[in-house]
C-alpha cells in the first residue's frame, strides 16, 4: 500500500515534469501510430498484389501497379513517421535528462551539509548519473515501445480477424505460449543467476583485497598462495557462470520454437482453408508475415514492463533528491560582510547532530579582532563541530554566533564564508592543474602571486619538482601527491587569498613537525592582525596562540594562555604532560 | 586480442562447434520459405491435402531440429566464453602478481581491479555473442540471397542490389556513431566528475564561495553532453526508417519482377511468396548484426585494455643464478652511492646515500614529508631497484638474490597497516616461511614482542578471532601492532618499521622499542617522524628532500646537524632537556 502510493506519487511528479513536453509526446504517439499502421498495411497490400499473380496469363498488371504505388506511398509515410518519432523521442529524452541533472545539481549546491554528510557521495552521484539515464531511457523508450507494441498487437488482431477469424484465433491463442516459456525459464535461471552473483561477489572481494594489498602480498612473498586461493574462487565462478549463461540463453531458441510452431499451424490450417476457398494465397502470405510480426511485440512487452518499473524506481530516487528540503535560504535583506574586522562572539550556543545526543551546550566565547584562538581537547570534544558552526555549515540549535556584531544567520552565507580562510582536516583537491587548485579563492591571481603563496606555504619546492610544475594535472583525489603535499596545497590555496579570518582544522596533523613549524611561522607573520581559529592535537603548534580554548564534551572547560593554563594544573596540564610522557 | 585468442585455444572444439550448430540452425530456417512455397504451389493450387500435411510436418520438424541445434550451439558457446574468461582472469591475476611496485604505482590498483572484473566480464559476453551470432547473421543474409538464386535468377538480382544497400546504411551509420558514442561517454564522465567534485568538495567549494563558477562549469558540461547526444541521435534515428524504405522498395521490385516472370510461366505464385519471405528474413538479421557489432566493439575495447596490462612487464630483472646466502662477516645492510627516482619523476627522491649497517644494529630514519624515508627502506627488500649505486645485503647486491629468498630474510611493516580477511592466525602466518615455527607458542611470542598480546587475548577466539577485510574491526593502533607481529613471526634477519608506530601512544611506542631491543640478531630500521622513536638508535639517518642531511648518533647529530636539532627541539622543549 505504502509502495503503491509512493509509486503513484512518483508517477504524478514524472507526469508534471513531462507536462512541458506534452505536445511533443502527443506528436510522438501520433507518429508511432502512423508507423505501425504502415508496417501492418504493407503486408496486406503485398498479399493483394500476390493474389493478382496467379499463373501465366492470369496476372493483373494494372492492379499490381496501383497496389505497388500504394506500397511506396505507405512506406514513405511510415518511414517519415518513424524518423520524426525518433527525433522527437530523442529531443524529449535528452532534454528531460538535462533538466533533471540541472535541477539535481542545483539542489546539491543548496542542500544542508548535514544531508551530504549522511549520504555517501557515490550514492548521490549514481542518482544524478545512472538513475537519470535509466529513467529517461526506460520511461520514454519504454513508453513508446509499449505504445507501438500494443497498437501492433491490436492492429494485427484486427487485420487478421478481418481476413479470417478462425486462423486469427489460432495465432492469438498459441502465441502467448512463448511468454509462458520465457517466464518459466526466467524463474528457473533465477537461482543460477543468484549463484553466479554470489560467486562473482566472492571473487571481486578477493581481487579487491589482494590487488589492493598487492604490495603487502609481495612483501611477504605470498604470491603463490594467493594465486591458489584465486584459482578456487575462479573455478567456482566459472562453473556458476556456465549454468547461468547457458540456461538463460535458452529463452531465445525456445520462444523462437513456439513462434515456428505458430507459423507451421498457420501454414497448415491456412492451406486447408485456402483449398476450401475461404482464403486467397495472398491472404495466407499476410497471415504468415503477421504470425512472424505478431509474436515480436509480445516478447518485447514483458521486457518493457520490467523496464518501466525500473524507470519509475530510478525516477523516485532522483525525485527524492530534487525534492529534498534545502538549507534555509539567505534572507533578501541579509547583510553582506565586507572585510570584517574579525570580532567573533558565541553566546549560549547549543548544538547536536542528533537530538538524542547533545554535543555542544552553553558555549560562550568572545574573540577580539586579530586574536589567535587555539582549540584543544580530546577526540570527539566538539572541535570540528565548532568549525561547522563558525562557517555555518550547520546552524546552531539555540544561542547565536556573530561576526562584527552581526548574527551570522542574518548575513549572506557567501560573504560569511569568503571572510574565512579554511584548511580542513580532510584535504580536498579538484581534478585539474596544481595552479587551478591554488587559485580557487582568487581566480585572477598572477603567476607571481601564486608562486609567492606557494613559497610561503613551503609548497613551492615540491611543486617545482612535479613533471609539469604548476601545470601538472592532478586527479580528483590529488593523485600521486602525498597526504602532506595535499595539505600544503590546501594551505597555499588559503595563503593566496588570505581572508580576514582563518580556520585551521588539524590541517597539519599529517605533516611532519618540521614542515609544520615552518608553516606555523609563515602563518604567524601572515595572520598578523587576522582572527584565527586553530585546531590541533599537537600542543607544540599552538603555544603561540593568544587564547587557548580547552574543550571537553562540548564545553569550554578552560580558557587562557599557555602559561596560565599550565599554572592552573587542570585538564590542559594533564593533556600537555601526556604528550611528552617518556 | 592476442591474449584472448591464446585462452580461446583451449576451447578450440567449442569455438568450432558453436558456430557450426548455429549455421545448421540457420540452414534449416532458410528452408522454411521453400516449404511454404510448396504448400502454396502444390498443396493449394494442386489441391493435394497430403502435400499440406507432409509440408506442415516438415515445418514442425524444421522447428524441432532448429531448437536442438540452437540449444547445442548455446551450450558450446557458453562453455567457451565462460571457460576462456576464467582462464584469462587467472592469467591476468598471475601477471599482476609478477609486477613490481613501480608498475603497480603506474597502473594503480583501482584500474587493475576494474580490468580483473568488469572488463573480463565484458569480454566474456563478447565471446559468447560472437560465437552465437557472428556466423549466423551473415549466413542468413547471404544464404537468403543464394536461396533466391536457386528460386529465380532475375528476382535474385533484386537481392544483389538490396543487400549492399542495406549494409551501407546499417554499417555506415554504425561506423559513424561508434566513435561518437565514445565521445558521449566521456561527456557523461565529465558531468559525473563535476557532480562528484561538488559532493566531496562541498565544504571547500562553499567556503571559497565557488558555487556559481561550479554551477556554470556543470551547466556547460551538461549542455555539451545533450548537444552531443542529440547530434548522434539525429543520425542513428535514420537507421530504421532508411532500412524500412530499402526493404520495401526491394519488395516492390520483387513483386514487379515476380509478376512478369509468373506471367511468362517462369515462376509460380508460391515462389514469389518464398522470395518475399527471404527478403523479410534479411532485414531482421542485419539489425541483429548491427547490435552485435556494438557489443563486439565494446568487448574489443575491454580486451585491448586487458592486453595493455599484459603488455606491462616487471621492470625488475631477475637474477640469473640467484645467490642463496651471503657473507656472514659483511655488514647486514649496505648502501653504496644509492640514488633513486620514481618513474616519471623529474628529480630523485633519494640521492647519493652511503650507509653501512652492521648486524644487530638499530637504524633510525627521520625527516620531513617527502624527504625519502620510505623510499630508502623500500630499496632494501627490492620493492624498487636503485637507479644508481647498489644496495647490499650480507655483502651481496640485492639483485643477485632470488626475490623470494631475499624477502624471506626481511620482515616489513608497511606504513599503511593492512590486514586481510581471515583469522588472526591466518594473518600472522603470512609472515612465516617454510621451516619457521608456526605453533601457537611462536605466534604468541611474536604478538608479545609487538605489544599485541592483550589485543588478541581480549578477542573472543584468541588466535582464531576473525579479522574483517583491511582490519576494519580493529583500531588503527591495534592494526599496527598486529602487522608488526606478522613481520616478527618469520624471525627476520632484517626488520623494517616504516612509520608503523604512528597510531600508538607514547608509552606503547616506548615499550615496543624496548622489546625490539631484545632481538639482538635482528638488524632493525625504524622510520619515524618522532624524534623520540629514533633517539636511542645506533645510527640515525636524517633526510631532507631526498638528500642526506646527516648520519650519526643522537648526540653527535644534535651537535652537528642543524636539521636534526631543529626537528628535535620542535618536539622537545630545550629547557626540559
Amino acid at each position: 500500500m505504502m509502495k503503491l502510493t509512493r509509486s503513484s506519487s512518483t508517477l504524478r511528479t514524472v507526469l508534471r515534469r513531462l507536462r512541458r513536453y506534452r505536445w511533443q509526446i502527443a506528436l510522438t504517439l501520433l507518429f508511432a501510430a502512423l508507423q505501425v499502421a504502415s508496417a501492418l498495411y504493407v503486408p496486406i497490400l503485398v498479399g493483394r498484389a500476390i493474389d493478382c499473380i496467379v499463373a501465366p496469363g492470369q496476372v493483373d498488371f494494372s492492379a499490381i501497379g496501383a497496389l505497388l504505388i500504394t506500397v511506396g506511398v505507405i512506406t514513405a509515410v511510415g518511414a517519415l513517421a518513424q524518423w520524426l518519432m525518433n527525433l522527437t523521442n530523442n529531443a524529449i529524452t535528452f532534454h528531460t535528462v538535462q533538466d533533471m541533472r540541472r535541477d539535481a545539481f542545483r539542489k546539491i549546491q543548496i542542500l544542508p551539509l548535514s544531508y551530504l554528510d549522511q549520504h555517501p557521495a557515490g550514492e548521490i552521484v549514481s542518482r544524478v548519473i545512472a538513475d537519470v539515464d535509466q529513467f529517461a531511457d526506460g520511461l520514454l523508450m519504454g513508453f513508446t515501445q509499449l505504445f507501438t507494441g500494443v497498437i501492433t498487437i491490436v492492429g494485427t488482431i484486427g487485420f487478421m480477424l478481418s481476413i479470417h477469424p478462425g486462423i486469427a484465433l489460432i495465432v492469438v491463442l498459441i502465441t502467448p505460449l512463448s511468454l509462458f516459456v520465457a517466464a518459466f525459464i526466467a524463474r528457473r535461471t533465477h537461482t543460477f543467476f543468484r549463484a553466479q552473483a554470489e560467486a562473482r561477489g566472492a571473487q571481486t572481494a578477493l581481487v579487491d583485497e589482494m590487488i589492493g594489498g598487492q604490495k603487502v602480498v609481495q612483501a611477504f612473498g605470498m604470491e603463490d598462495r594467493v594465486l591458489d586461493r584465486f584459482s578456487d574462487v575462479n573455478e567456482a565462478l566459472r562453473a556458476a557462470s556456465l549454468k547461468a549463461i547457458f540456461f538463460s540463453s535458452l529463452t531465445n531458441p525456445c520462444t523462437r520454437f513456439v513462434n515456428s510452431m505458430v507459423y507451421a499451424a498457420v501454414g497448415i490450417v491456412g492451406a486447408f482453408v485456402a483449398i476450401g476457398g475461404g482464403l486467397s494465397v495472398g491472404g495466407l502470405t499476410i497471415f504468415l508475415s503477421y504470425a512472424n510480426q505478431y509474436t515480436k511485440p509480445f516478447n518485447e512487452i514483458s521486457g518493457v514492463i520490467t523496464e518501466l518499473q525500473n524507470a519509475l524506481t530510478c525516477a523516485a530516487r532522483v525525485i527524492a533528491l530534487i525534492d529534498e528540503v534545502p538549507q534555509t535560504p539567505d534572507a533578501d535583506d541579509a547583510h553582506v560582510l565586507d572585510t570584517p574586522a574579525g570580532a567573533v562572539e558565541l553566546r549560549d550556543v547549543a548544538f547536536s547532530y542528533t537530538p538524542d545526543r547533545p554535543l555542544i551546550e552553553g558555549l560562550n566565547l568572545t574573540v577580539k579582532p586579530g586574536q589567535r584562538v587555539a582549540i584543544v581537547g580530546p577526540t570527539g570534544c566538539g572541535k570540528t563541530t565548532l568549525i561547522n558552526l563558525l562557517m555555518r555549515f550547520y546552524d546552531v540549535n539555540s544561542g547565536a554566533i556573530s561576526v562584527d556584531g552581526h548574527d551570522i544567520r542574518t548575513v549572506t552565507r557567501h560573504s560569511l564564508r569568503r571572510s574565512y580562510g579554511m584548511v580542513l582536516q580532510e584535504t580536498w583537491l579538484k581534478a585539474g592543474t596544481i595552479r587551478d587548485n591554488i587559485v580557487m579563492g582568487r581566480p585572477d591571481a598572477t603567476d607571481e602571486e601564486v608562486i609567492a603563496a606557494a613559497k610561503a606555504a613551503h609548497a613551492h619546492s615540491f611543486i617545482k619538482r612535479l613533471p609539469d610544475g604548476y601545470n601538472t594535472v592532478i586527479g580528483e583525489d590529488g593523485g600521486a601527491l602525498s597526504q602532506g603535499q595535499k595539505q600544503l596545497l590546501c594551505i597555499t590555496r588559503v595563503m593566496l587569498c588570505l581572508p580576514p579570518m582563518l580556520i585551521l582544522d588539524e590541517a597539519t596533523s599529517s605533516i611532519d613537525t618540521r614542515t609544520e613549524q615552518k608553516i606555523q611561522s609563515a602563518f604567524a607573520t601572515l595572520t598578523a592582525g587576522h582572527t584565527a581559529f586553530i585546531v590541533a592535537h599537537r600542543l607544540s603548534t599552538i603555544r603561540e596562540a593568544d587564547v587557548i580554548l580547552v574543550m571537553k564534551d562540548g564545553h569550554v572547560i578552560e580558557q587562557g594562555s599557555h602559561e596560565s593554563l599550565l599554572a592552573q594544573k587542570g585538564f590542559y596540564y594533564t593533556l600537555y604532560r601526556s604528550q611528552f610522557a617518556q | 586480442m592476442k591474449q584472448l585468442l591464446t585462452h580461446l585455444r583451449a576451447y578450440r572444439r567449442d569455438c568450432i562447434l558453436a558456430p557450426l550448430f548455429k549455421m545448421l540452425e540457420a540452414i534449416f530456417e532458410l528452408f522454411v520459405p521453400l516449404v511454404v512455397a510448396a504448400i502454396i504451389d502444390r498443396g493449394i493450387e494442386g489441391e493435394q491435402t497430403a502435400v499440406i500435411w507432409q509440408m506442415g510436418g516438415i515445418l514442425v520438424a524444421l522447428g524441432l531440429i532448429g531448437l536442438a541445434c540452437s540449444v547445442t550451439a548455446q551450450y558450446f558457446a557458453a562453455r567457451a566464453a565462460v571457460g576462456s574468461a576464467a582462464s584469462l582472469r587467472h592469467a591476468l591475476f598471475a601477471h599482476i602478481q609478477s609486477l613490481s611496485y613501480t608498475e603497480l604505482d603506474q597502473i594503480g590498483t583501482a584500474t587493475l581491479i576494474t580490468r580483473m572484473t568488469a572488463d573480463v566480464n565484458q569480454v566474456q559476453s563478447g565471446v559468447n555473442l560472437v560465437l552465437r551470432l557472428f556466423l549466423r547473421s551473415p549466413f542468413i543474409v547471404f544464404g537468403a540471397m543464394i536461396m533466391a538464386f536457386t528460386v529465380d535468377l532475375p528476382s535474385a538480382l533484386v537481392f544483389v542490389v538490396t543487400i549492399p544497400a542495406l549494409s551501407v546504411v546499417v554499417f555506415g551509420i554504425m561506423c559513424w556513431s561508434i566513435p561518437r558514442l565514445g565521445q558521449v561517454q566521456s561527456g557523461l564522465d565529465r558531468v559525473l566528475g563535476s557532480t562528484r567534485e561538488n559532493l566531496l568538495g562541498a565544504r571547500v567549494i562553499r567556503a571559497f564561495g565557488r558555487e556559481d563558477a561550479e554551477r556554470e562549469a556543470f551547466d556547460d558540461r551538461n549542455r555539451a553532453l545533450t548537444a552531443l547526444q542529440l547530434k548522434v541521435g539525429r543520425v542513428s534515428a535514420l537507421m530504421n526508417p532508411l532500412t524500412y524504405v530499402i526493404v520495401n522498395l526491394a519488395v516492390i521490385a520483387l513483386v514487379q519482377t515476380g509478376a512478369l516472370r509468373v506471367d511468362n510461366g517462369m515462376l509460380t505464385q508460391g515462389q514469389v511468396v518464398a522470395l518475399y519471405n527471404y527478403m523479410s528474413q534479411i532485414l531482421v538479421e542485419l539489425i541483429k548484426l548491427a547490435n552485435l557489432i556494438i557489443t563486439v566493439n565494446k568487448s574489443l575495447a575491454c580486451a585491448g585494455r586487458i592486453n595493455a596490462v599484459f603488455g606491462v612487464r616487471s621492470s625488475m630483472p631477475i637474477a640469473e643464478r640467484p645467490a642463496e646466502s651471503g657473507d656472514p662477516q659483511a655488514p647486514a645492510v649496505e648502501f653504496r652511492g644509492v640514488s633513486f627516482a620514481y618513474a616519471g619523476a623529474a628529480e630523485p627522491s633519494l640521492a647519493q646515500l652511503d650507509l653501512s649497517v652492521p648486524r644487530g644494529q638499530t637504524v633510525g630514519i627521520i625527516g620531513g614529508t617527502g624527504s625519502g624515508k620510505t623510499t630508502l627502506v623500500n630499496l632494501i627488500p627490492r620493492f624498487y631497484d636503485a637507479t644508481a649505486g647498489e644496495v647490499r645485503i650480507d655483502g651481496r647486491n640485492v639483485r643477485d638474490y632470488a626475490t623470494a629468498a631475499l624477502r624471506h630474510k626481511i620482515g616489513v611493516v608497511p606504513q599503511k597497516a593492512m590486514l586481510f580477511a581471515g583469522t588472526v592466525r591466518d594473518n600472522l602466518l603470512w609472515g612465516a616461511h617454510e621451516g619457521d615455527a608456526t605453533d601457537d607458542a611462536a605466534l604468541w611470542r611474536a604478538l608479545e614482542l609487538a605489544q599485541a598480546r592483550e589485543i588478541v587475548e581480549k578477542k573472543a577466539g584468541g588466535l582464531d578471532a576473525y579479522i574483517a577485510q583491511n582490519g576494519r574491526n580493529l583500531s588503527g593502533g591495534q592494526r599496527q601492532r598486529l602487522t608488526i607481529a606478522r613481520a616478527l613471526v618469520g624471525r627476520p634477519d632484517i626488520l623494517i618499521l616504516d612509520d608503523s608506530a604512528s597510531a600508538l601512544d607514547y608509552a606503547t611506542d616506548a615499550a615496543l622499542r624496548q622489546s625490539l631491543r631484545t632481538l639482538t640478531d635482528t638488524t632493525t630500521f625504524i622510520v619515524s617522524q618522532r624524534a623520540a622513536s629514533v633517539r636511542h638508535a645506533d645510527q640515525i639517518v636524517v633526510l631532507e628532500d631526498g638528500e642526506v642531511a646527516g648520519i650519526g648518533t643522537h648526540d653527535s647529530l644534535l651537535r652537528d646537524c642543524p636539521t636534526y636539532a631543529e626537528i628535535y627541539y620542535s618536539q622537545f622543549e630545550k629547557e626540559e632537556k
